[in-house]
């Protein structure tokens, strides 16, 4: 019974958003339960569901995927988004542990204390701006190609617009450095489906705030 | 010109170790280049060998690779450990996903401060054994119930997977911790003796391998030198 895949995780990006741009990116629709309280997660992991206890969990394909590595590699594959060889995979699995590595530092900001804040905001603008996107600018300049991987729509391009404008809501103007970076967040913009998915209304979700913290801090007992 | 593979990190596990299990256990022989100090570190920064400013770092069919997941999956995808499909790669990324959780924690035990040392102490063992290892004691059980004959002898599609090498890697770093953390595992136990047995991975775990001890608290401060 292939329907729709269906997301179980909170009202909020977390782990699961990534996820979320893939999919949407793939053009494939999608459902979300959502964990509102304690006893939803308890719920979950009492009926069986989690094989690790953790979420993010996906349930697609007959399978209740977990691990969210797992879950997006099964989803890149599955759609075409991953690459035509095992070269062009090595690369894309490469600018995506990148792109990960900067959005998870942005995802934790806020959930550090606040006195660590102002020097964890240095910290993600610095790498972001003198360690990742250089990377991404030189490979776009190298090949002249309008996408990261084989000139072609990638995991890649998804994952890095996604790293892009969260770093820009860390500062509106950090990409000011790399106009070829610039040129890309405009182009993936406007591919339909994640024009469709950048507008209101969609399935996105916006930046933690402090009462969704404190409601993540509960849930999760952290 | 395709050599051998060769690895560039520390001389430890870190990071990289999975990297070596996974080269062992396909029976490909690798050379290796240790960072010794910060200097050697910031050499290859600076002669753009690591893509992120960072190792492990393999060089391997003409790439610099980076990042141990996509230097990993390579490994796994061009040896044939991978499985045979998306949904049999799908529960191997679940499985070894898992498994480097548990790995990290383990991996990070020696960096704790002396004060939170026994808390973070409990927690690897109590993941591990509440969380990790139930699961793939559950399937090897399945596996030996449902088919009695020799054919299940793995975590995923009755192949030997990059699952089985990784799983084994961690049991064998969680008996370091704590040895006998598989009191409650028979299945595990078994699985453990049986891939510990497989010819390339048996070379492996003899001395003189390129496998790496375990960190001692007095190679920490080495080691930070370096990287920061």
């Amino acid at each position: 019974m292939a329907g729709k895949p269906k997301l179980h995780y909170t009202r909020g990006r977390g782990k699961m958003e990534s996820i979320r741009w893939l999919l949407a990116a793939a053009g494939v629709e999608f459902e979300e339960e959502f964990i509102e309280t304690k006893e939803d997660l308890e719920k979950l992991r009492n009926d069986g569901s989690l094989l690790f206890q953790q979420v993010p969990m996906v349930e697609i394909d007959g399978m209740k995927m977990v691990q969210t590595r797992a879950i997006l590699s099964y989803i890149a594959a599955k759609y075409n988004l991953y690459g035509k060889d095992l070269k062009e995979r090595a690369w894309i699995d490469m600018y995506v542990e990148g792109t990960t590595d900067l959005m998870g530092m942005i995802m934790y900001l806020p959930f550090q204390p606040a006195d660590t804040k102002e020097k964890n905001l240095a910290l993600i603008i610095e790498r972001a701006t003198a360690r990742y996107f250089p990377v991404y600018e030189k490979a776009l300049k190298d090949h002249g190609h309008d996408y990261l991987v084989g000139n072609k729509l990638s995991w890649a391009d998804v994952h890095l617009l996604e790293a892009i404008l969260m770093a820009e809501e860390c500062k509106p103007d950090i990409l000011s450095a790399f106009p070829l970076l610039q040129a890309f967040k405009g182009r993936i913009s406007n591919i339909p489906t994640i024009k469709k998915f950048l507008q209101p209304g969609s399935q996105r979700k916006p930046q933690a705030d402090e009462k969704f913290v404190a409601i993540v801090r509960q849930i999760f007992n952290i | 010109m395709s050599g051998k593979p060769k690895l560039y990190y520390f001389n430890g596990r870190g990071r990289m170790e999975s990297i070596r299990w996974l080269l062992a256990a396909a029976g490909v022989e690798f050379e290796e280049c240790f960072l010794e100090t910060k200097d050697d570190l910031i050499k290859l920064q600076k002669d753009g060998s690591l893509l992120f400013q960072q190792v492990p770092m393999v060089e391997i069919d003409g790439m610099k690779m980076v990042q141990s997941r996509a230097i990993s999956n390579y490994i796994a995808m061009k040896y044939n450990l991978y499985g045979k499909d998306l949904k049999e790669r799908a529960l191997i990324d679940m499985y070894v996903e898992a498994v480097r959780d548990l790995n990290e924690l383990l991996m990070t035990h020696a960096f704790q401060p002396a004060d939170k040392k026994e808390q973070h102490f409990a927690n690897i063992v109590d993941k591990a054994t509440n969380r990790y290892f139930p699961v793939a004691d559950k399937k090897e059980q399945h596996f030996a119930t449902v088919l009695k004959d020799h054919g299940q002898e793995f975590l995923v599609g009755n192949q030997f997977s990059r699952a089985d090498v990784q799983l084994l890697e961690t049991l064998l770093m969680a008996e370091e911790c704590k040895p006998d953390i598989l009191a409650n595992f028979p299945h595990l136990q078994s699985f453990k003796a049986r891939i510990s047995n497989i010819p390339t991975i048996k070379k492996f775990l003899q001395p003189g391998s390129q496998r790496k001890p375990p960190l001692h608290e007095k190679d920490v401060p080495k080691l930070m030198k370096i990287f920061h």
